[in-house]
């Protein structure tokens, strides 16, 4: 028999992410997938390659807990959900414990949750209607300059002047983008522009505390945000292993934590294999 | 399954509510008859304008915001509110002015779906406005005035007091006996000072008990929720200084009473106690009533429901009594008072986490603008959490970030206990 494993599922509206880990919070194995339109098979999919990569299989699955934007979707292997914002705020809290703020930056939105010294929460906070400030900003703008979404992390470090850009609004961020463009400036000027202004919207959310923690696929894909928001901030930011992970493992903490942490397989559970497969 | 799902709980139903839809029913078509028959005059009123006095001169009186609200809750709006905007009215202010214009010029009305035989809102032979609440109110009867040929008349109210004091009271209460004549001539009626008082003493009774009803939220579990508070209010809005009212109240009273006595909860189960400020979403409130109720929450108390009570009424001294009341409503007030009254509310209902609407078209009643929330939060050691909105327009809303919203802020409240 192997090692019982827990699984968060983080169905984010952009990616899909899993996370398996043993009893002790170590991460065994993970997928990392486009979320696309069937939430389900895509979870279904991410699940078995994270536990291939854990050397495990469903039916050492001790507890599994969805979050996300599809965290009701899953079904097929749990109808246990927790909101991303508790399952970002229960990865921090065992990871980097005291008082800090975790900025996530992800596909559709963002959340600054602030946690207190005993790894409560304290508040938290979701960007709002607008998808400034998000990751899908950031896809609508590589659109607009016809840029592959992967080299933007490379222009935004190579430029020297960085265009800056004002406005709020999204639509109002295209037509200030194209017009540096009539204007002659360069792409990657621009581009970092984009990325400060990611950036300056979440930061403008709240006041963070002194240690600050980025998480999210935003900040995965584009490690020229940390150094922005060191530089904005003025003090280091805290970058962890696998920042796009944060909520899908934090989901899996709150797998052991309500499971109360096992060895073995607790044989009253279902057993996967002959329930779903 | 590893969970099993969310237990399906149930929200407690309260029995008034068919009392409570006969008591509409008639007052609308009461009014509908005043209009289309010509038996009695009509006036509209803001909700929080000189109702006592026209009821007082024998106007029926129709309330537009309880129109908007209608829309609201019909899911009408909506598709209402363009039809202002196309005609040079903002989608960033009130939507209840909006919507209820919108309906005016596609000639609909959610009365008339309800109410078989009612075909418009009533006619008015007078539009009567307190700018209490806001400006809006002024705007969207001067557009009817303009509209209909009937003259628009109100009180333009001073506002944001610590305390009202002596001069407010004694300058709004000027302005309402000065529509005197001009609603005297409308009604064709010379105001009898003791119908007045009269009318005056059955809005303080009113009030005395929607006091009460609301009240028995205190008791754990409560016996009723915030989306029951905004249905059952309806005659505290549309029937302030009526019998009707009155006697209704009692019932319901004397319901939730023995529902506390029985510890009846409305919501099975209830582990959490919130409080809610600002406007309901009109055309969210089955999904957020049962969204709390999935998560075993119950907005027990808001500033909305509570803003129908007025203590100041005193058949003894009509005018000033009036003025005073109009005065002392939450939304004309400093927000010094509003964090003041929030702590007592978080004190007299045992509030575990404050929700703030923020609606997009209506500032007035958003009171997380100017940092009361972080204030309080760190006097009380309470969580708030702001939710943006709006009381009318879809348009403003996102439901899965709200969902989550509540749910994580819910989250936060049990894991912190
Ligand atoms: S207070 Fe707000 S909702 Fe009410 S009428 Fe004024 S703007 Fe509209």
């Amino acid at each position: 028999m192997s090692k019982s494993v827990y699984v968060g599922l983080d169905i984010g509206s952009s990616r899909t992410k899993v996370a398996v880990l043993d009893a002790d919070r170590r991460l065994l194995g993970y997928a990392i997938k486009k979320s696309g339109t069937d939430f389900s098979a895509t979870a279904s999919i991410c699940l078995d390659a994270a536990l291939e990569m854990a050397k495990a299989n469903r039916a050492a699955i001790a507890n599994a807990v969805s979050t996300g934007y599809g965290r009701a979707n899953v079904g097929f292997i749990t109808t246990h959900s927790k909101t991303e914002i508790g399952c970002l705020a229960n990865w921090c809290r065992y990871e980097i414990p005291g008082i800090i703020t975790l900025i996530d930056i992800g596909g559709q939105d963002n959340k600054i949750v602030k946690l207190d010294k005993d790894g409560r929460r304290d508040s938290f906070k979701m960007n709002r209607k607008c998808a400034a400030g998000t990751g899908a900003f950031l896809e609508e703008m590589s659109t607009r300059l016809d840029l592959p979404l992967e080299d933007m992390d490379g222009l935004a470090r190579a430029s020297k002047e960085m265009v800056k850009l004002g406005s709020y609004c999204t639509v109002f961020s295209a037509t200030e983008v194209l017009e540096n463009i009539r204007n002659g400036r360069k792409v990657s000027d621009i581009v970092k522009g984009l990325f400060y202004s990611v950036i300056k919207r979440v930061l403008e959310m709240d006041l963070p505390t002194e240690k600050v923690v980025m998480t999210g696929g935003v900040v995965a894909h584009n490690a020229y945000i940390f150094d922005m928001a060191e530089e904005m901030l003025g003090r280091p930011v805290i970058r962890p292993e696998f920042p796009q992970l944060a909520g899908a493992m934090g989901a899996a903490v709150y797998a052991i934590n309500e499971k109360g942490a096992s060895d073995t397989p607790d044989p009253s559970q279902p057993n996967f294999e002959g329930e779903l497969l | 399954m590893i969970e099993p799902t969310r237990p399906k709980t149930a929200r407690k139903k309260i029995q008034a509510g068919e009392l409570m839809n006969k008591v509409m029913s008639d007052h609308f078509y009461q009014v509908n008859e005043a209009a289309t028959t010509g038996k009695q005059k009509v006036a509209w009123c803001t909700s929080v304008g000189p109702a006592e006095l026209l009821r007082a001169l024998g106007f029926a009186v129709h309330f537009p915001e309880n129109h908007g609200a209608l829309l609201g809750a019909t899911r009408m709006a909506t598709d209402l509110i363009p039809e202002a905007n196309a005609i040079g009215y903002s989608p960033d202010i009130c939507s209840y002015l909006t919507a209820d214009i919108g309906a005016y010029l596609k000639g609909v009305t959610p009365l008339a779906k309800a109410y078989p035989g009612i075909q418009s809102v009533p006619k008015p032979d007078v539009l009567v406005y307190s700018t209490n609440q806001c400006r809006d109110v002024q705007d969207w009867f001067g557009w009817y005035s303009r509209e209909l040929k009937v003259p628009s008349i109100g009180i333009k109210s001073p506002r944001n007091f610590n305390e009202v004091g002596a001069a407010p009271i004694e300058d709004v209460s000027r302005q309402i006996q000065a529509l005197v004549p001009q609603l005297e001539a409308i009604s064709g009626t010379k105001l009898d000072m003791d119908r007045l008082r009269e009318t005056v003493a059955l809005s303080r009774e009113c009030t005395e008990l929607w006091k009460q009803v609301l009240e028995t939220a205190k008791a754990i579990p409560a016996p009723m929720t915030f989306f029951d508070g905004t249905i059952h209010m309806g005659p505290a809005v549309v029937l302030r200084g009526t019998r009707a009212a009155v006697d209704y109240y009692k019932v319901l009273l004397a319901e939730l009473q023995q529902n506390v006595r029985d510890k009846a909860g409305a919501v099975e189960g209830e582990k959490v106690r919130l409080y809610w400020d600002g406007m309901p979403v009109w055309g969210r409130l089955r999904q957020h009533s049962e969204h709390f109720l999935e998560l075993k929450a119950n907005v027990v108390a808001s500033t909305y429901c509570s803003s129908w009570i007025f203590q100041a009424f005193d058949e003894k001294n009509p005018f000033r009594s009036m003025a005073q009341a109009y005065l002392e409503l939450f939304i004309v007030r400093s927000d010094d008072y509003k964090e003041s009254y929030l702590k007592q509310m978080i004190d007299d209902f045992r509030i575990d986490g404050i929700i703030y609407h923020d609606a997009k078209t209506c500032p007035n009643n958003s009171n997380s603008r100017y940092g009361l929330p972080k204030r309080l939060e760190s006097a009380t050691g309470v969580p708030s959490l702001v939710l943006s909105g709006d009381l009318n327009d879809l348009r403003c809303i996102s439901d899965e970030q709200t969902k989550t919203n509540i749910e994580a802020f819910i989250e936060q409240i049990v894991e912190g206990k």
